[in-house]
């Protein structure tokens, strides 16, 4: 129930369907898959073997030949492991945030509000309202709001909380704090739909066991919305510890809080430099791939769509 | 009304039929003829192969082995939407995005029949719902739903409609009311019915004809009336009611009785209602049939007298008392009497004869020493002694 | 971009059942309430503000405010980038919608109703384009490109933009798929109707719901794309791609008013569904 998550709250299959063998099946399933593996695994093939690439005979810029340098791997973790390390700690700590910031508002929408399912409807298209806007205009927006001339900087100035001439743009507090914005639906929603079908008679069960209120939090609730709270953390880490909008100096960045993202941008787009590039996304995926896998093993891959 | 539909049921034979699923048989050999015109019940308990058969005969599934003629004409190899087969799904299955009418109407329009909105009205009508044609069917009630389900297939005068549990999900009260209309419309519009179930009771209130089924083979076929009095296997003889039953060794056949030894007590059983005559035997009598008495009675000419035993429980169930009377040498008895005064016939504890006819015994076929126990296995006492069992071994080997 | 197929399917959700006795996190009885209407509070600050400065009246850079206006809305093309853009994402979208739609509808079927050998392989081909980060797909799809010698435009951004929406859309659907009961079609097959017949007049409607939400779906998540637009659109432009090039050297106005209109009309759509679900609930409870 990973990323399905998001699309349905509603408790799956009526009855196990039989599956049935049939030719239509391999109709039905080639066109798709094959486009998948020509637009997503040959793509993902070329990026290992780019990532071995040399420069090319005459040293031109963008020209690269195949090869098998593994050394592009030790060069690129050397130069750029601040930026690794930098990405996944961001992405956690935006992680962590937004599940502190969302479980109880999804304990709120999914258990408080069962009565109102109207109330409910439009708690939840608040939640995602922010995904109607473009994300790159919402991080912007929070870029002039922190900005030094903004109200924020100002007030906080008034209050001496924070020291003349100090910003809290281009720093690494601003990107956590819009990656933490940016994915907070991700986090909500699947912890919303574990929580919308909580038992409410196992909480009810603990308390006639005489646990305070807190206990059966810690020992009924949280367990039982597990599956969601681990759906959401990973639909957050994941393209958090990727992404470079908001870490970037255009937005909520500066040079020195470049993520992962941007070196891989700027090796791309700009400097062409596609081996450096091409290493640090295998980098990125694998790191990513093993939280993925650990996931894996523990739920099978039935659940996973 | 009845004049609109025209033509009559059609015979089904299902001739050696197997049906094999990856890990298990659901059905060995399975012959069956159904007369046409006549409401047939497939009686038995989960997983006796009852559904696996009825999908057979709609098409649903093919069979492993076997053949399936319908009106005579061989439909093993024809596909479900060729086959004058209908179905009334233990779910209802009605379409939820068209209307009661249109679900109707469905299988007119697919066969091309003209005026099909008209014959569907008329169906419709029969089971009194047309006043609620445009509705769809999530704004009906469970009852309502069942009748359009009938309608639809109905409609359709098909050679042969089969029935899956479809009173399943209806409460007692309406359960019973379905069952009368359900029989009633069967016989104004002629077709043969083919209704599988679980209930015995809603299959002998029903059904001209029931055949047992268990583990995928009849056990026995006929007339509610035939089974019920006349049971032949152990099987049939606790499924369709209850029975209690006895094995001994037969001392004496001779004349137009048997006699068989139960712990000492000589009972006789009807020669030509006894499937075996010799050897070890199982028979039975229904505790309906079992009269209490707290004086030992007399002995006489046609009748068996068991006893002395000592009454156990008593159980008040409305329009009957159950008593379950300990007897040595033969175990629990159990004894329905009908309510005819108020209060039981005998308290607990009171020591007590229990006599009947010898003409409402019966004696099975099968063979006692060859067979499981006939207590049925799935109850708890079975479940928590293996499991007992089981600990121990482990224990052992630890 | 998720929000109408997960709003459209939990409005579809298990009637809540009433909570018989309202369990207290220890904040007393209106933390809770009042900490989610601070939270949504948050959350809509930036829309707020986009809506707000899209009626700013400035020519190019919006940052500071200088007055209000209805010129932005009025004369929406006045920058024409801005426009094209637009066009482009939508244009993008549509047809990347359809492609991902048709693919991943018949990937989904054939999942939930049929036996098939490499079970486990598709289920992960389908899963890994969600797992991977956006920076990761776009460069890949982009090295293949080049080392294809394709050249980058509108035609490679719709390639991507299918290829990553394929996975969303098979989710969706499948849960719808597996949501139906397989006793309709037998019915149908019952009462006559060929596989075709069972097809379009039964499965198909029943499946509608759920594949618009997956339209719907995968129509946002192309809109709203940039990361892997960017990797892989030379020089083409969508409205994101516009407005992060345009954000060093300011966004004009009408970048706020086209954002601000996609979500009203985003906003209105989902109330819409939302409100015409429940009147269709009352309707069903009292008509039975």
């Amino acid at each position: 129930m990973a990323f399905g998550a998001f699309s349905s709250a509603t408790p799956v299959a009526a009855e196990p369907a039989v599956r049935r063998r049939s030719p239509i099946a391999l109709f039905l399933l080639l066109p798709g898959a094959l486009y998948l593996s020509l637009f997503f695994l040959v793509p993902f093939v070329s990026l290992v073997l780019t990532s071995f690439k040399a420069p090319g005979e005459f040293g031109d810029i963008g020209e690269y030949d195949y090869a098998f340098k593994w050394e592009n791997y030790v060069a690129v973790v050397q130069t750029y492991w601040p930026h690794i390390a930098r990405s996944f700690g961001y992405a956690a700590v935006a992680t962590v945030l937004a599940l502190l910031f969302s479980y109880p508002l999804a304990y709120f929408i999914g258990v408080k509000l069962r009565r109102f399912p109207l109330w409910q409807a439009l708690a939840l298209t608040l939640v995602i309202a922010p995904f109607f806007i473009s994300f790159l205009l919402r991080t912007l927006a929070w870029k002039q709001i922190l900005s030094d001339e903004g109200p924020v900087v100002t007030v906080l100035q008034a209050l001496t909380v924070l020291p003349e001439g100090a910003h809290i743009t281009q720093t690494p507090a601003a990107v956590i704090f819009g990656l933490t914005y940016n994915f907070i639906p991700f986090m909500c929603l699947p912890i919303y739909t574990s929580l919308e079908r909580l038992d409410l008679r196992y909480v009810e069960a603990g308390g006639d066991l005489y646990a305070s209120p807190a206990t059966t939090f810690m020992r009924v609730t949280l367990p039982l919305s597990m599956p969601g709270v681990i759906s959401g953390t990973l639909l957050t880490f994941i393209p958090a510890s990727g992404d470079y909008i908001n870490a970037s100096s255009a937005f909520l960045g500066a040079p020195d809080t470049a993520m992962i993202g941007n070196v891989i941008e700027a090796n791309f787009l700009q400097l062409q430099n596609y081996p450096v590039a091409a290493s640090l996304s295998i980098i990125l995926m694998a790191v990513i791939l093993i939280f993925v896998s650990a996931y894996i093993k523990r739920s099978g891959t039935e659940d996973l769509l | 009304m009845a004049t609109s539909f025209a033509e009559a049921g059609a015979d089904l034979e299902l001739v050696g039929i197997t049906k094999r699923f990856p890990g298990f048989t659901a059905i060995e050999h399975l012959d069956l003829t159904i007369p046409a015109g006549s409401f047939f019940a497939l009686l038995g308990p989960s997983g006796c192969g009852k559904t696996t058969t009825l999908r057979l005969i709609a098409g649903l599934e093919d069979p492993t082995e076997g053949r399936i003629l319908i009106g005579g004409k061989d439909v093993t190899t024809t596909k479900t939407f060729r086959r004058p087969v209908n179905t009334v799904f233990q779910s209802y299955a009605l379409f939820p995005h068209m209307s009661i009418l249109e679900n109707v109407a469905f299988g007119l329009k697919r066969r091309r029949i003209a005026d099909a909105q008209q014959l569907a009205h008329e169906a419709l009508r029969l089971v009194e719902l047309d006043h609620l044609a445009q509705r769809r069917p999530s704004q009906l009630s469970g009852g309502q739903q069942q009748r359009v389900a009938l309608a639809r297939a109905v409609v359709n005068r098909p050679a042969l409609l089969l029935l899956d549990e479809p009173l399943g999900a209806l409460d007692l009260k309406l359960r019973r009311q379905m069952q009368i209309e359900l029989k009633q419309i069967q016989g104004d519009v002629g077709l043969t019915f083919l209704h599988v179930t679980h209930d015995q009771e809603e299959a002998m209130t029903m059904a001209d004809t029931i055949a047992v089924m268990n583990k995928g083979e009849i056990e026995q076929m006929g007339a509610p009336e035939e089974l019920y009095e006349l049971p032949k296997t152990a099987f049939v003889a606790n499924f369709l009611g209850q029975s209690n039953l006895f094995t001994g060794p037969v001392v004496s056949a001779k004349g137009d009785t048997i006699v068989v030894d139960i712990a000492g007590r000589k009972v006789a059983v009807p020669r030509d209602r006894a499937q075996r005559h010799a050897g070890e035997v199982t028979i039975g009598v229904r505790p309906e049939k079992l009269a209490l008495s707290t004086a030992e009675p007399k002995e006489s000419a046609g009748v068996n007298i068991v006893g002395p035993g000592r009454v156990v429980d008593v159980s008040f169930s409305g329009v009957s008392t159950q008593y379950q009377v300990q007897v040595p040498g033969l175990g629990t008895m159990t004894v329905f009497a009908q309510n005819m005064a108020f209060g039981p016939v005998v308290n607990l504890g009171a020591e007590v004869w229990l006599t009947w006819t010898v003409d409402h015994g019966f004696g099975l076929a099968d063979d006692p020493s060859a067979g499981p126990r006939f207590e049925p296995d799935e109850d708890t006492t079975q479940i928590a002694t293996q499991r007992r069992e089981r600990l121990e071994a482990e224990l052992e080997g630890a | 971009m998720q929000a109408g197929a997960a709003v459209a399917e939990t409005a579809k959700a298990v009637p809540p059942k009433p909570a018989r006795r309202p369990f207290r996190l220890g904040v007393g009885k209106w933390g809770l309430g009042v900490y989610a209407i601070l939270a949504f509070v948050f959350l809509l600050i930036p829309i707020v503000y986009t809506i707000v400065f899209s009626f700013n009246d400035v020519r190019r850079s919006n940052i500071v405010w200088r007055g209000f206006t209805l010129d932005n809305w009025i004369n929406i093309c006045q920058q024409p980038e801005v426009c094209e853009a637009f066009g482009n994402s939508i244009l993008v979208a549509v047809v990347a919608t359809l492609l991902a739609t048709a693919l991943g509808t018949a990937m989904a079927i054939a999942l939930v109703r049929y036996r098939f050998r490499f079970r486990t392989a598709t289920t992960l081909l389908l899963f890994l384009p969600m797992a991977t980060p956006e920076v990761v797909l776009g460069a890949g799809l982009a090295a293949q490109f080049l080392t294809a010698g394709v050249s980058k435009g509108i035609v490679t951004i719709i390639l991507a933009h299918t290829m990553f929406c394929i996975s969303f859309v098979v989710v969706t659907v499948r849960a719808r798929v597996a949501s139906l009961d397989p006793a309709l079609e037998e019915a149908g097959r019952d009462l006559y109707a060929s596989p075709a017949q069972v097809f379009w007049r039964i499965t198909f409607p029943l499946l509608l719901p759920g594949i618009i939400a997956a339209a719907l779906l995968s129509f946002a998540l192309s809109f709203d794309d940039f990361i892997i637009t960017n990797f892989n659109s030379g020089a083409a432009v969508t409205f994101p791609k516009y407005v992060y090039t345009a954000a060093t050297r300011g966004i004009p106005a009408q970048a706020n008013v086209i954002a601000s209109a996609v979500f009203l009309v985003a906003i209105i759509g989902v109330v819409i569904a939302q409100v015409s679900a429940g009147i269709r609930r009352k309707r069903l409870a009292k008509a039975g």
